[in-house]
């Protein structure tokens, strides 16, 4: 239990997507002008993060994996190339399904996040954690703490950053710097901030 | 439009980074290095030329409510196709690009162009929009890379310009530059003197500070 916990942390903070990776920056900065939609964006983002990453995880064991398909007699197939195809189109999938059913069960729900789930379809934080979850090859288990971890890392920036930019729009900034430049020094800033969690080790 | 401005107008009026915020996931983390970054971006310009050609080829076969999913498996076998080359012929940059070279598969720009410019144009535009697109993406790396890699580790592409003092030179390598944040407040600077040059890409204020009513109170 305790090794999940230290999986979950450590993504939140220490290695969170948006600051560290630098995955996810397109959404980060052109839907972070206001704290609502900010976290708006941020629970879908946890919710598909913590359906996409156990999903491709199981994908990846009995699928796509060198040898996985030994129990259909197929010993010899790797698959593996066919993973970048298959990750995304489970994304793209999965998110169609959870807009339809939040549509017809949790209407509320829906029409609070419903603009924001197409977008995640092309979030680099969704894929890039599926990437990761393959490449340091992670169980069932350790994937989903790691896809729920990278999901609230990600909503933590990006209402934080929304707090910050809501404040900012009422400072004297410097012409050329305006909106988007101004921006990009803030998220460096934060960066910066959250590096200072990098010596933690749990 | 002319082929000329195709290829010339994204690179500096109308920056896929500066300007259209697209693109910047996958991008900040490749330029430690600028030999990693000059791959990255050929892998981009490939991609992103390719996949306007074959989006714009099929566009008048594509039902519009399932062209995204159409439009995301062409983007993503090409980028397969990328990767798998990488590996073969490269292998050591391939594991430095990490996860990245797959993270091409939601760059935006690539989604960005597909949808907005090869849908509707004809394969030759669209083909060189996207070789303009993927240069102005490139541009900006290139010269995040050149500031983190001379400035970080004294060398540019691998070559040692300034030589560090812990092989006995001068430079005391100036460490911010290979962490991340580095990169973000490189592109903020980037954008700065971008539109300090083209005044005309200088975004409105929210807020105008009003001048002040009693100056002897200030």
């Amino acid at each position: 239990m305790e090794h999940y916990l230290s999986i979950f942390i450590s993504t939140i903070f220490v290695e969170n997507m948006a600051l560290a990776y630098f995955l996810g920056m397109c959404t980060f900065l052109a839907i972070s002008k206001k704290i609502g939609a900010a976290f708006g964006l941020g629970v879908a983002v946890i919710v598909v993060q913590i359906i996409t990453v156990p999903v491709n995880n199981l994908l990846f064991t009995h699928v796509l994996s060198e040898g996985a398909l030994a129990w259909a007699g197929l010993p010899d197939v790797d698959l593996s190339f066919l993973g970048l195809v298959t990750y995304i189109g489970v994304i793209a999938a999965l998110v169609q399904i959870l807009e339809m059913v939040l549509d017809k069960f949790v209407p509320k729900l829906y029409s609070a996040l419903g603009v924001f789930l197409p977008l995640i379809t092309v979030n680099c934080a969704i894929l890039g954690s599926t990437m990761f979850m393959v490449e340091r090859s992670y169980t069932f288990n350790e994937s989903l703490a790691f896809g729920a971890g990278s999901g609230v890392g990600w909503a933590l920036a990006i209402t934080a950053l929304a707090g910050i930019r809501e404040k900012m729009k009422y400072s004297d900034v410097p012409e050329g710097l305006r909106g988007l430049g101004i921006t990009f020094i803030t998220v460096g800033l934060m960066s910066l901030g959250f590096m200072s969690f990098g010596g933690i080790d749990l | 439009m002319k082929t000329k401005e195709l290829l010339i107008t994204p690179i500096f009026k109308n920056n896929p980074i500066a300007l259209q915020v697209l693109g910047v996931c996958s991008a900040l983390a490749v330029t430690v290095n600028l030999a990693v970054t000059l791959v990255m971006c050929a892998a981009v310009i490939a991609v992103a030329a390719f996949s306007n050609l074959f989006v714009s080829m099929v566009r008048e076969h594509i039902p519009s409510n399932i062209r995204i999913i159409v439009q995301m498996t062409i983007i993503a076998s090409l980028v397969i196709v990328v990767d798998q080359v990488l590996k073969a012929v490269a292998y050591d940059m391939s594991r430095q690009l990490s996860v990245f070279v797959a993270l091409i598969i939601t760059n935006c720009i690539i989604m960005g162009r597909a949808e907005a410019f090869a849908m509707n144009n004809k394969p030759i535009p669209s083909l060189l929009d996207g070789i303009g697109n993927g240069l102005g993406y490139s541009v900006v790396l290139v010269a995040v890379a050149t500031f983190r890699e001379l400035l970080g580790s004294g060398t540019l592409l691998n070559y040692t310009i300034l030589r560090p003092v812990t092989e006995g030179g001068w430079y005391e390598p100036n460490g911010l530059f290979i962490l991340p944040p580095s990169a973000f407040f490189l592109i903020g600077f980037f954008i700065w003197g971008l539109r300090v040059w083209k005044k005309e890409q200088v975004e409105e204020p929210d807020f105008k500070i009003a001048p002040n009513t009693k100056p002897q109170e200030a």
